[in-house]
């Protein structure tokens, strides 16, 4: 038997706050590690970059120029936070709900929406960003993070991995048997679940009886914790515990309560399932402006760093707009590249079909 | 000399590779202390430690996707799926993952790993535990499948597969486990994708692979008695297929017989003769048939011997193949009313 005291395991009874959602502080539980108003300062920038990020890819989709875009409008807090925990060494497995945290970490805006635009299935070289690529079979990747902890952990470095997924794929068996192995195999990863309420249409009373999802790591013998996934402050704070623990040999699993004021992509129409009640109840909860107004009290923040993030985010925005309309090259004759290390014989005839075809096309 | 089995050959040849290669894991369920439940992982734990060979959660998807995420890693492994049908939870896995990660990532991220499948019947297993489950690997491209019908190419075929840079489905025919070979074991660096000429032939071309082989060969013996000269190929690798090396016989043969213990409906088998009437129409003096399972689940123990593929099925497909100028009656209009 374990020595383990399950309730050390156990998430808080509700979730961890250190800001009220008009930004004045609450009293949090201890054991998290505060950020510093530096920190904060950083978050707040990146939030305001990110939701200009989010918006234009969103404006991108109506324009045709991608294939389709998840928003996460409304996780910012989480998406930002994600990405500030990691180290450059650590990976990251994201969802196709996490482009905002890719580009956060510093992914090239145009390579990490390769995939929703349609010219690539990954944009970018996930061994060059230490991020995998974005996965849609829903909760398949938790076991790739858990299995590349494992190996981290195994050639002796500290380096961990942030595995996020949605509140929807906790019912998938994969992440159950992420949780088990990275727990039996003292994996160094960290598990955040952003729960925005809906898996598409379906909320999360339809998904789950358990009190929280966080209590779905005990099982496991994982240590769980459930935040308010709108409060920054807070996500920093357990996130960066959490890593704390996974570099010591411990997965990790973090319940983030958030929501997704969007619909689930820019083809879902949410009117069909939720009002808008629900929905404007949760812009008056808004993250970036919890934190601004934060920072405000603080004396941290002052117009001219407002203005400076919007410029910021302007300008990634101008950059993506610009790039995303130029179509992009492509050769079908890469249709044949990568899928094995050397072309099949099968695969060389094919390729010489397609070459004959376009050559026909062409004269 | 003494004899060597099946089994011991891909124990031997996970042995080699490990020493070869400190990247090489081997995991799965019960393949540390155990040995795995066929014995072919014996001795791994000891010899190597619990670092390199050891069991895992009881979880198939949880086996393959770790294990993914080590080759991410830069590991090696080699992980055991106990049985055929018990591979099936890691169907996603495998399919989605390891097959395309090479392909989605446009050549990053490779993750070369073997995925052990003890496969097919003849054993008077139950239900669940004599599954020929070739088709569904071989439909998925990205992956490479092979599976062995001797000592020697069980050990040599392990050795390639773990070498591969891509990932390898390695279907390891039960049946053939304890079969013995006096042979020492060599291994040919050739890498994966040539089939085998294992009787030379003139008249027509028996094509087999994995637990099948056995019983073309024997077909082979059988026909020669009656003065019919049969030529039988081992494919040995499913994915690549070697079209040269099959081509080229049937071509020379113009017959051709596909054995196969899958069921026989969008099988292996009739990717077989598909390329086989592509390639080598003008060459055909009959049309090649194919014997196979029936459609059905795999049957009870006590009936299995009714549902694979017999040495005199094979003999009464030959006899099919219009070595006189009489039709095949059996699919003659209305032959079936
Ligand atoms: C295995 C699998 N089943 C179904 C789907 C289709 N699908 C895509 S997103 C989604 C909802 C997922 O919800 P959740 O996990 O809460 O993540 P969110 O989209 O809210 O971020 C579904 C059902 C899928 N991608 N993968
Ligand atoms: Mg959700």
């Amino acid at each position: 038997m374990s020595d383990h005291i399950a309730t050390d395991l156990l998430p808080s009874a509700t979730p961890v706050r250190y800001l009220a959602e008009d930004g004045t502080t609450v009293d949090g539980p201890a054991g998290y590690p505060r950020p510093s108003t530096e920190e904060l300062r950083e978050a707040h920038r990146r939030m305001v970059v990110g939701r200009r990020f989010d918006a234009q890819a969103t404006a991108l989709t109506k324009q045709g120029r991608l294939a389709v875009y998840p928003s996460s409008h409304g996780q910012e807090a989480c998406q930002i936070a994600a990405a500030m925990v990691l180290r450059e060494d650590d990976w990251l497995f994201p969802t196709y709900r996490d482009t905002m945290a890719m580009v956060t970490r510093g992914l090239d805006p145009v390579e990490a929406l390769g995939l929703l635009r349609g010219d690539a299935h990954c944009g970018y070289d996930p061994n060059a960003t230490r991020t995998a690529p974005q996965c849609t079979p829903l909760s398949t990747q938790t076991l790739h993070a858990t299995g590349l902890a494992y190996a981290l952990r195994r050639k002796g470095t500290d380096s961990a991995v942030l595995a996020l997924i949605g509140d929807g794929a906790t019912s998938e068996g994969d992440f159950h048997e992420a949780l088990n192995f990275a727990a039996v195999f003292e994996a160094p990863v960290v598990f955040l679940v952003q729960n925005n309420g809906f898996a598409i249409s379906v909320p999360l009373e339809k998904q789950t009886k358990a009190p929280s999802l966080a209590y779905k790591g005990v099982g496991y013998g994982v240590r769980s914790e459930q935040v308010d996934g709108n409060d920054p402050v807070a996500m920093l704070a357990v996130l960066h515990k959490a890593f704390e623990h996974a570099r010591a040999g411990a997965p990790f699993l973090v319940e983030a309560h958030t929501y997704r004021i969007e619909a689930h992509t820019n083809a879902d129409d949410a009117t069909r399932y939720r009002n808008s009640d629900e929905v404007d109840r949760w812009l008056d909860a808004d993250p970036l402006a919890r934190l601004e107004k934060h920072l405000r009290t603080l004396g941290a923040l002052t117009d001219e760093d407002v203005a400076a993030a919007q410029a910021d985010g302007e300008r990634l925005a101008a950059d993506l707009r610009s790039r995303m309309n130029a179509d992009p090259h492509l050769d079908p004759m890469t249709l044949f590249d990568h899928v094995y290390a050397r072309p099949t014989t099968q695969l060389v005839e094919q390729r010489d079909l397609l070459a004959t075809e376009l050559k026909a096309q062409e004269g | 000399m003494a004899a060597t089995t099946m089994a011991q050959a891909l124990n031997r040849a996970l042995r080699d590779s490990m020493t070869a290669d400190e990247r090489v894991l081997v995991f799965g369920e019960d393949v540390g202390q155990l040995g795995g439940v066929f014995r072919i992982t014996d001795g791994l734990t000891r010899d190597f430690g619990e670092d390199r060979c050891f069991d895992t959660p009881l979880a198939e998807a949880g086996i393959v996707g770790f294990a993914l995420g080590m080759a991410m890693g830069g590991f090696k492994p080699v992980v055991e799926m106990q049985f055929d049908a018990f591979a099936y939870p890691a169907f996603e896995q495998i399919t989605s993952h390891v097959a395309k990660m090479r392909n989605r990532t446009r050549g990053h991220l490779t993750v070369p790993m073997v995925i052990r499948v003890p496969y097919a019947g003849g054993i008077g297993g139950v239900e669940h535990h004599c599954d020929s489950s070739e088709a569904y690997y071989v439909h998925t491209p990205g992956l490479k499948v092979v599976t062995p019908a001797t000592v020697n190419d069980a050990y040599t075929l392990l050795r390639e597969a773990i070498d591969d840079p891509d990932p390898v489905i390695f279907m390891e025919p039960k049946k053939l486990y304890w079969s013995k070979e006096d042979i020492e074991l060599r291994h040919i660096d050739e890498p994966l994708g040539h089939a085998a000429v294992r009787r030379h032939g003139k008249d027509a071309t028996l094509i087999a692979y994995g637990p099948s082989v056995p019983v073309a060969l024997q077909a082979a013996e059988a026909a020669a008695e009656e003065g019919v000269d049969l030529e039988v190929i081992d494919l040995r690798s499913l994915v690549p297929f070697d079209d040269d090396t099959v081509m080229r016989s049937v071509r020379r043969t113009g017959r051709c017989v596909v054995v196969q213990e899958a069921s026989g409906f969008a099988g292996f088998g009739a990717e077989i003769v598909a390329r086989i009437q592509e390639r080598c129409f003008h060459s055909l003096a009959a049309p090649v048939i194919r014997v196979a399972g029936f459609d059905i689940p795999y049957p009870p123990p006590m009936l299995e011997h009714s549902h694979l593929p017999s040495v005199d099925r094979v003999l009464d497909a030959v006899d099919r193949l219009q070595f006189t100028d009489e039709p095949d009656h059996r699919y003659l209009t209305g032959a079936h009313s």
